[in-house]
């Protein structure tokens, strides 16, 4: 029997990944969870303001991205337009060979990971080193982010102690501190070597042309204190109108992502160094990428760009948990992933029109979205999109029959008695293939089909 | 989800929804509906025409067979009474599931007007009658699974009050109550695996708390909580909240 690819991939997740996952997301989900009912009188109408801010943002686009080029313009960076993942790279690419520089400092960045932006850069030549600690780990093992604010979040400290050992960080060490400390110890030279710094933007202001980065490493700001050009790659969905509405934001986003008060560093970057100031990049680039998301704009998803990268959806899902995020095939897994992935495919979404089948409807991850994204609906949507467009779903039963019969009196009542048959027929020869999935796992309750008709005949005489 | 434009009550009548599960497998949870609401002076009409509130078709993604029998059903539930479901997830496929797919259809008035006088048992009886306790005695330990389509709805609240309003019956305390149990329609065949581990893990919370009985407000996810139990040789009994009510009223009543 065929069943959907995410069930199948989780069916062979391996033991130790399904606890590592499992342990992590419900341990940060009940953080979270605890922390915003115990710190705010109503969490839920700050997740309802947030979203109100960030729909506005998105719907107005036309009127904020003009504006944040202006302001950044004034502040003294450079901007770039970016329609497609190619151009986007072909920018960095650029402004790397116009100065000279051959190496490349990263801090974690989203949008990087969606572009392939490391892989590209070292096809012509050149090196992006990732210094977060999770996507460092992630390169060295040639191996890809599983969520998205704990891209390991697979991986347990001992097969990362077998990576360092092979990468020749050190004798096999499990012990996380002892980790950090090679990373630490091994990235500080980097940090040195590298020309060109670049990181992504949790949200750009368009009042102000502020950059606002959140990281727990601290590993951007040393991206910025030691190169001369910072490279700024960010998805035409993060503006904020103003900096004010980033109060708001960012007291959602450190304690829905990882139960912070904040992350333990915030910044906010007005621009390239100004003369007064003794260091700090010279030169400063920010780099706006569509990549799909003005497709994703003018559908009836748009909702889904509300998003601010926090993660929480993935933590409570039950499936994410059972699936873990490799599972899905995409850099924005889980819950916001099933939608957003999807979406950017553009016309080959018929290739990831599997994604929002990859849920039971819960709601869960609707419940603890900062920007109250309403996921099961725009889910919902796209199995209509993906029926009409008639891509293939294994294992989702046809329902065109079931619709006749369930619209026609007549019909229904006789298919209540025949039902009767299940209780005589063994399952294995009903050639129903949902059947077959339910009773394989679960036992199927006796058949009653109409005797609630009945009972209320009886006592109606 | 919130069901917040509501029709007021007028009258004391209702239209029942049984849902498809009832009519097909859990007739005694239909008929114990029926006598919950009788209970509370309330005349109880059956639409013989009624089948299905469409949601399989609809999670399912093929909303043009959903829409074919939501148009059914509200042509079966027609007038001004309210229509009681014991299900919070048909109740929400009528006030929400239904509305989403009518979005761009001229027909959304009469759908969405339906929507609006449809209410989940617990809900209708609490929030819409007033009726916040429950007399008679269950001596019983209950863990209370709170099915997924009434976060947000005033459903879960509404049934924990009337649990533990009864006399002798202990609510349970587990795990990640919060949690899904892995039903979700068409996703509980579509996606087996998953939707069984998810089941084996409400299940492991659940008897943590050593419950005599589990009971939800919606029978899909007890069909999937008592099938997977009983498919691995450890049967846990699974029941509605509305036959929890009928049998505490016997005892008020004997």
């Amino acid at each position: 029997m065929r069943f959907q690819p995410i069930d199948q991939y989780s069916a062979g997740l391996k033991a130790d990944t399904r606890a590592s996952v499992y342990q992590s997301t419900k341990s940060t989900h009940e953080k979270r969870t605890k922390l915003l009912f115990d710190q705010f009188a109503d969490p839920d109408r700050l997740r309802e303001l947030a979203g109100e801010i960030k729909q506005h943002a998105i719907e107005n686009l036309d009127t904020y991205l003009p504006q944040v080029e202006a302001r950044l313009k004034a502040n003294g960076a450079q901007v770039h337009w970016a329609g497609t993942a190619e151009s986007a790279c072909a920018t960095v690419l650029k402004i790397m060979r116009d100065r000279g520089a051959t190496k490349m400092v990263k801090a974690k960045t989203m949008v990087s990971e969606e572009i392939e932006l490391a892989h590209f850069l070292e096809q012509h030549g050149l090196e992006a080193l990732e210094t977060d600690l999770g996507e460092f780990i992630v390169q060295i093992d040639d191996d890809h982010p599983s969520h998205i604010v704990r891209p390991i979040i697979h991986k347990n400290r001992r097969e990362i102690a077998t990576s360092f050992e092979r990468e020749g960080l050190g004798a096999y060490n499990d012990d996380p501190g002892t980790i950090t400390r090679r990373a630490r110890h091994f990235l500080r030279h980097k940090y040195l070597e590298a020309d060109v710094g670049l990181t992504g933007a949790n949200f750009v202001s368009a009042e102000s042309g502020r950059i606002v980065l959140v990281t727990n490493e601290g590993n951007s700001r040393f991206c910025l204190a030691a190169t001369k050009c910072h490279i700024v790659l960010v998805g035409i969905e993060k503006i904020v109108p103003r900096d004010c509405d980033l109060s708001i934001l960012l007291n959602l986003l450190g304690r829905s992502g990882t139960a912070q008060d904040l992350t333990v560093y915030t910044e906010f970057i007005s621009g390239p160094k100004a003369p007064t100031q003794p260091d700090g990049p010279e030169e400063m680039h920010v780099i706006f990428v569509d990549n799909g998301r003005t497709e994703v704009l003018a559908s009836d998803c748009r909702e889904i760009l509300r998003c601010i990268r926090c993660g929480a959806c993935l933590n409570v899902c039950p499936v994410y948990r059972q699936a873990s995020g490799h599972a899905y095939r995409s850099v924005y897994p889980g819950p916001v992933g099933a939608v957003l992935s999807p979406l950017l495919m553009k016309d080959k979404f018929p290739q990831k029109a599997d994604l929002p089948k990859a849920s039971s409807l819960c709601g869960a991850c609707n419940e603890v979205c900062p920007v109250n994204i309403p996921i099961p609906d725009l889910l919902l949507r796209l199995r209509n999109r993906a029926k009409e467009e008639n891509v293939p779903s294994p294992g989702t039963p046809p329902m065109g029959a079931w619709a006749l019969m369930a619209s026609q009196p007549t019909a229904w009542k006789a298919a209540l008695a025949g039902g009767k048959l299940l209780d005589y027929v063994p399952t294995k020869l009903i050639p129903v293939p949902a059947l077959q999935a339910w009773a394989d796992k679960r036992a199927l309750p006796t058949w009653r089909g109409g005797e609630f008709r009945k009972w209320l005949r009886q006592r109606a005489k | 989800m919130l069901n917040t434009e509501r029709s007021p009550i007028t009258g004391k009548r209702v239209q029942l929804m049984a849902t498809c599960l009832c009519d097909a497998f859990y007739d005694d949870v239909a008929a114990a509906t029926v006598e919950v609401l009788e209970h509370l002076g309330v005349t109880v009409v059956f639409p013989e025409g009624q089948t299905c509130c469409g949601q399989p078709a609809f999670n399912g993604g093929d909303w043009t067979a959903s829409r074919r029998v939501v148009r059914h059903t509200v042509r079966t539930f027609a007038g001004e009474d309210p229509v009681v479901v014991p299900s919070g997830s048909c109740a929400a496929m009528m006030f929400h599931g239904a509305v989403l797919e009518f979005e761009k259809e001229s027909d959304l008035p009469e759908v969405a007007a339906l929507g609006r006088r449809t209410w989940e048992l617990a809900d209708f009886i609490v929030n819409g009658l007033g009726v916040k306790t429950w007399p008679g005695s269950y001596p019983a330990t209950v863990a209370f699974h709170r099915a997924c389509h009434t976060r947000g709805t005033a459903s879960g609240e509404a049934a924990l009050a009337l649990l533990g309003s009864i006399a002798g019956l202990k609510l349970a305390q587990f795990g990640e109550g919060e949690q899904c149990c892995g039903f979700g329609g068409t996703f509980s065949v579509s996606f087996p695996n998953i939707s069984s581990a998810m089941g084996d893990l409400k299940l492991e919370h659940m008897r943590a708390a050593n419950p005599d009985v589990v009971v939800s407000g919606d029978m899909s996810c007890m069909m999937h909580l008592g099938g997977l139990a009983a498919k691995e040789g450890k049967p846990v009994k699974t029941l509605h909240l509305a036959q929890v009510l009928r049998d505490a009223l016997k005892t008020a009543k004997a």
